[in-house]
């Protein structure tokens, strides 16, 4: 399905495509209430209550009033209403705010200010510096000659650095005032929510260079809700509008999260449900036992001989609704309201404020923060979440020489300043890699200096570094680049810029020398995306030696290569090059492909490593973590090496002979195969003694296990406390959070990353790290953190308080709710079981509220132990893992439970019987003391 | 100026604290010190109370006699009820009672009802509170049902519970003189003052084929008619006593009191017993040994215990703290 966007057509598209007009809402004036009800009463325990209140209205087998379950009722669904309607209106608010925004868009050739919502699909919009953009555009001019303009995106990925945008190369050089006339069609896929593709081309009508299809990627397109900066004016298409944005379609409300501990109560209120049909059952054949049988000779009661024909069914319905407590109403709300206190503990608490950031921990989930007290397994990202993501580069190695290892630092290596001073040709040419082979932008400050943007960190030390030795990438107009060495400006075009992706694990750039007109491909990359095609005959060894020594120090390591290309070899490919740029479908794999084509026989020169700090505290961390019995999981896109070596440095694994390191390997399925069994006979063997053993897997053979050996896979991961993932992509990475959680495992994942963001939405608990690769994780997350030693005081104090004191809450709301219930019940036995009520109405709502829900709320800030007791013998958590509410099988923990209240209430009622029957008349003068109301 | 920045600063630093989830707080460490202490407390405590309770208990005098069957003459034994239901035979009945330990004044009489379910739910829903306090002021007496109105003409009061009031009758005879009964002032004060109404005169009340239990004196208001208002405060538990007035002279060891009473209530049809209790009360209220047992009985283990815990804390004393 496609849609074609006329530019500029004012009447076509008006039918076809909704307006600008933004809606969040959930609900209109109108349907509000049958709609919210109709969510509310959805609900098994909301619906239970509607009946028991209807059946409440029959005045011959109530009980109590009506009121005192109405009034509950009633006010229950009041106050989760209003919090809806509240909310809505809110949405109402920003929505009404955003839609009547004033912007200029192009009305019969005259540009005109209308509101934003009126902006429909085809119209074009002109914006300038700092506004923010209403729709989804396609760029078409801009006040930069070159056709560049800077957006920033924060909300939608949560970057803050500025992404460059750039006009179509057919509307490039269109004189200012023809922007308003121009005419054209935009071919492009129906909305998606996909905010980093977007695959269509443009066509424009004569008089304007009626040239072929022009592709449009996600680079020539502005969205909604991002802000035009630096940039005078730039003006665009709506493609999409209203709720079709990628924004748009992108918003909507995740699937809740249900705790374990929700899970049991909902359990809980199940077999107490049952059980309450067979007290019922019970006492309903006994009630009319009894009437048959001797309530007809109290004559006081007159009995009528003949009764109506549902007379059977009287008295077991009037015990349905004296049970009806039994299940406490007021449960779910004490609960929503002490997690929300919850959550707002973690926001405030200030010992898990990033002081370097000032971002303090937010817990956007409110619902779930027992469960963090039961977490049993954690399933951590490397760079950015253990590590601080602040690269620095440390050594090189070119051409086989190996700078910086005396120093540890590279770029304080003499050797390599005096290779530099030099103008050694080979490191001239890993400089000029360095320097130009990114998507960095610099930018010039006033003073002279300049600053990069850099959207990844290795690019930014790169650049960085080289800067530093001497060779400075100094400003980039449009598509030619300058870079100073040495005193010399060297000038380059851009011819083409194969981007990044994580499936080809490198990117590279055509250049053509401005000097003397040679066309080069300059790349980057992972070690095996680079070394396995290099040259025929060129020698590769030192570059893995080397690779392999820096992975060994811990250090991310990327191989540079360049290779000439020849004039006709470029064209040739160019072609091939713009065709799979401008395919609607599959682009992405059309692009890898072709790029493959021209990725190969490179000349490596040489090897790169950079430094990525440990966070500080992470060791700790996860030792006092481990204490607890969380079992924890590295999932890397880093290599094995790498990987293992941050792993031994922040205690994730002990070193030989403490622990032992079991590597699953292999290329097809036989060898996975044949390593997994020998892993898992080691596993076998080994669990019984005290060692450290830990799995490491890499993507490759994590998928043919995940695919044949699914079974053998999930016993190694039942077996085994720790376990490397390396080179996994981020779908593997929700894989293997799914598996555990498949075995009845609570699973938390950390992460900081957009790579992360599918395995902490997968996980029972997500928490984002707010770091330098943008807040797409922390937005996805349940909880968002500033560091990855906050994790230690989220799950034992937080996690741990929060799940001890909704325990608490939920025993105790149904203990409550029992024993008044089996006083009620062992009445009955003293009143002829004819169903009579022992507490008048007013009494039993307000035990229900007063007595016995609003002051045990105070419990939220109940401490059992103190903070810093926990976090000195973590060992405390197995308590909360094991699930002190939820005993092993759960309805025998269900009958002891019962057992007690019936007990207890059975002591209630013969302590009352025995003060009172033998003396009507103790405490006071009078008589009765304990005397029936109906009111 | 002053204290109020700093009561400002106090209540600033009081939320801090609450947000960091560090109020000053206190918590209580079950050491063996401290249970056995807490242990020995409750010992010291309750067994005493105990003791007094049991003592004022015991200080009680009561006389209970049970006259449903005596009363019944012994050809009609057989058929009780219909002994009862018969309104031609003569219902007056003399018991003796002797007194085996002198009784103070005031001496309370009751009644007591066993098997009688007051608490049934059909009966105890039976009563219009607002007829009571508004008389026929009020109309809506659908609650009362099935004793609701007669020839079509409300009842006041209506309902189970009036319709059936008790109405054996009791006077009390020492060595020929006649025992003076105070019978005023049996009922709550509240009941009298805010229940029932000072205008509220009984009409068509037992007016109807089928008779229950007592009549009322038409010409006295329901907040006079004490009798009916004790009756109306139903009993939770199916035996129960109810006060019938007072003796205000002492009672000597050995007198013999007779008792001239009319025995009209039927509890036969479904074998309840009928009882007349004379009885002193103590600060603690009337005889109840309950309370007593259950002080002592729970100072007695709590004191045990803390003997156990004591010599299992001398035995097994925790040396030193070690892992």
């Amino acid at each position: 399905m496609k849609r074609y966007v006329y530019i500029n057509d004012n009447e076509s598209s008006h039918e076809l495509y909704c307006d600008n007009r933004i809606s969040n809402r959930k609900y209109t004036v109108l349907n509000f209430l049958p709609k919210n009800l109709w969510e509310q009463f959805s609900r098994f325990m909301n619906q239970y209550f509607l009946l028991i209140a209807c059946l409440q209205l029959w005045s011959l087998i109530t009980p109590v009033n009506p009121a005192s379950t109405w009034g509950p009722l009633i006010f229950i669904f009041a106050v989760s209403a209003s919090k809806e309607a509240w909310d809505d209106y809110n949405r109402y608010l920003s929505d009404k705010k955003a839609n009547e925004k004033l912007v200029w868009v192009v009305r019969q050739g005259i540009r005109k200010h209308i509101q934003a919502q009126d902006i429909h699909v085809g119209n074009i919009v002109w914006l300038r510096e700092n506004d923010e953009v209403p729709c989804d555009l396609v760029l078409i001019g801009t006040s930069d000659p070159q056709g560049l303009c800077y957006v920033e995106t924060a909300a939608l990925d949560g970057e803050t650095d500025l992404k460059t945008r750039v006009i179509p190369s057919a509307c490039m050089g269109i004189d200012f005032e023809l922007l308003h006339k121009i005419k054209g069609v935009i071919e492009c896929p129906n909305p998606d929510k996909d905010i980093t593709r977007f695959d269509a081309n443009l066509r424009l009508f004569p008089p304007f260079i009626d040239n072929d299809v022009c592709p449009l990627t996600i680079k020539n397109t502005i969205l909604q809700s991002c802000y035009l900066r630096n940039t005078e004016w730039a003006c665009g298409v709506a493609v999409y509008t209203g709720n079709e944005t990628k924004l748009g379609m992108s918003r909507g409300i995740p699937e809740p999260k249900l705790t374990a501990m929700d899970a049991m109560i909902d359990k809980l209120t199940g077999a107490i449900f049952v059980f309450q049909i067979v007290v019922v059952m019970v006492l309903g054949i006994a009630g009319n036992v009894w009437k048959d049988t001797e309530a007809r000779k109290q004559w006081y009661v007159q009995y009528p001989i003949e009764g109506p024909w549902y007379e059977l069914l009287v008295i077991p319905l009037r015990f349905e609704l004296l049970c009806s407590i039994m299940i406490p109403i007021s449960i779910k709300v004490s609960l929503d309201l002490v997690k929300s206190l919850y959550a707002k503990f973690i926001d405030w608490d200030a010992e898990m404020i990033d002081y370097e950031t000032g971002i303090p921990s937010h817990a956007t989930n409110t619902a779930i923060s027992e469960d963090l007290g039961q977490v049993e397994y954690i399933m951590t990202d490397k760079t950015g979440t253990l590590t601080e993501n602040r690269m620095i580069f440390r050594r090189c190695c070119i051409s086989g020489v190996f700078y910086g290892n005396e120093s540890g630092d590279a770029l304080k290596d003499t050797k390599l300043l005096n290779a530099v001073a030099g103008s050694s040709p080979d490191v001239v040419q890993f400089l000029t890699v360095m320097a130009i082979c990114n998507t960095v932008v610099p930018i010039k400050s006033k003073t002279g200096a300049i600053s990069y943007k850099a959207q990844s960190q290795d690019e930014d030390a790169l650049v960085n570094a080289a800067a530093q030795l001497h060779m400075v990438y100094a400003n980039k107009n449009a598509n030619i680049l300058e870079i100073r060495f040495n005193g010399s400006v060297i000038k380059y075009e851009v011819l083409e810029i194969l981007e990044f992706t994580s499936d080809r694990k490198r990117m590279s750039v055509v250049v053509k020398d401005c000097q003397n007109g040679k066309i080069v491909l300059l790349s980057k990359g992972a070690d095996e995306a680079i070394l396995p095609f290099a040259y025929v005959g060129q020698q590769t060894r030192t570059f893995i030696e080397a690779v392999e020594q820096y992975a060994q120090l811990g250090l991310r390591t990327l191989c540079l290569a360049c290779r000439e290309l020849r004039e006709d070899e470029y064209q040739e490919w160019s072609l091939l090059f713009k065709e799979a740029s401008s395919t609607l479908v599959d682009r992405e794999w059309r692009i890898a492909e072709v790029c493959q084509r021209l990725e190969h026989d490179f000349e490596v020169l040489g090897v790169t490593a950079i430094e990525d700090r440990l966070q500080d505290g992470v060791p700790e961390t996860i030792e006092t973590l481990r204490k607890a019995g969380i079992n924890f999981w590295m999932l890397t896109g880093d290599k094995q090496n790498t990987a293992i070596q941050i792993a031994l440095s922040c205690n994730f694994i002990s070193p030989e002979p403490k622990g032992q390191l079991l590597l699953i390997d292999g290329k097809t399925e036989d060898e996975v195969c044949r390593s997994l069994e020998r892993v898992l006979l080691t596993m076998r063997i080994t669990s019984s003694e005290p060692k450290d053993v830990a799995f490491v897997v890499d993507g490759w053979a994590l998928e043919i296990a995940l695919k044949h050996y699914r079974k053998a896979f999930t016993e190694l991961a039942i077996l085994s406390r720790t376990a490397i993932c390396c080179r996994v992509t981020p779908s593997q990475k929700a894989q293997l959070v799914e598996l555990l959680k498949s075995c009845d495992y609570r699973t938390l994942a950390i992460g900081d990353g957009g790579n992360d963001v599918r395995m902490i939405q997968q996980a029972d608990i997500g928490v984002g790290i707010s770091g330098r690769e943008g807040l797409q994780a922390a937005r996805a997350a349940d909880y968002s953190i500033g560091k990855f030693r906050f994790l230690k005081r989220l799950i034992l104090v937080h996690g741990r308080y929060s799940y001890n004191r909704t325990a608490f809450l939920s025993q105790y709301s149904f203990y409550k709710s029992l024993v008044i219930c089996f006083i009620q019940i062992f009445f009955s036995f003293i009143s002829g079981v004819s169903g009579t009520s022992l507490f008048n109405s007013v009494s039993l709502m307000a035990y229900n509220v007063f007595y016995t829900s609003i002051p045990v709320l105070v419990s939220v800030l109940d401490k059992d132990l103190s903070e810093g007791t926990v976090m000195q013998h973590p060992q405390i958590l197995f308590y909360c893992q094991a699930g002190r509410f939820t005993v092993s099988p759960p309805f025998l923990a269900f009958f002891l439970l019962l057992y007690n209240r019936a007990s207890e209430s059975e002591y209630i009622c013969w302590m009352v019987w025995s003060i009172f029957v033998p003396c009507n008349c103790c405490v006071c003068d009078h008589h009765t003391c304990l005397c029936l109301r109906e009111k | 100026m002053d204290t109020d920045r700093e009561r400002h600063r106090a209540r600033e630093t009081a939320f801090y604290l609450f947000t960091q989830q560090s109020l000053p707080a206190c918590k209580p460490v079950l050491t063996p010190g401290w249970v056995i202490a807490i242990f020995l407390f409750m010992g010291v405590i309750f067994i005493p109370v105990g003791l007094i309770t049991l003592r004022a208990s015991h200080c009680v005098v009561e006389i209970v006699d049970r006259y449903d069957i005596d009363c019944v003459p012994e050809p009609s034994r057989m058929d009780k009820v219909s002994y009862i239901q018969d309104d031609s035979i003569p219902k007056n009945c003399s018991h003796f009672m002797k007194v085996h330990k002198y009784m103070k004044a005031p001496i309370y009489i009751y009644y007591q009802l066993d098997n009688y379910y007051q608490n049934h739910r059909r009966y105890v829903k039976s009563r219009s509170d607002k007829q009571l306090l508004d008389g026929q002021k009020y109309h809506d007496t659908s609650s009362c049902q099935p004793v609701e109105s007669n020839n079509n003409r409300p009842i006041v009061p209506c309902g189970l519970i009036a319709w059936s009031l008790f109405n054996d009758t009791f006077e009390f005879i020492r060595e020929g003189a006649e025992l003076k009964v105070n019978r005023k002032n049996i009922a709550w004060k509240s009941d009298r003052g805010h229940k029932f109404g000072k205008n509220v005169y009984p009409s068509n009340f037992q007016n109807g084929t089928l008779i229950g239990g007592g009549k009322l004196n038409p010409e006295i208001p329901l907040s006079d008619q004490e009798d009916l208002i004790v009756w109306m405060r139903t009993s939770a538990l199916p035996s129960f006593r109810k006060l019938y007035g007072r003796i205000e002279e002492d009672l000597d060891v050995d007198d013999v009191v007779v008792v001239n009473l009319m025995n009209n209530y039927n509890t036969y049809s479904f074998g309840g017993k009928k009882k007349l209790v004379l009885s002193t009360s103590s600060w603690l209220g009337g005889k109840n040994d309950f309370l007593g047992h259950a002080c002592v009985f729970v100072g007695c283990s709590s004191l045990t215990l803390a003997i156990i815990f004591m010599l299992l804390h001398v035995k097994y004393r925790r040396k030193s703290f070690s892992g």
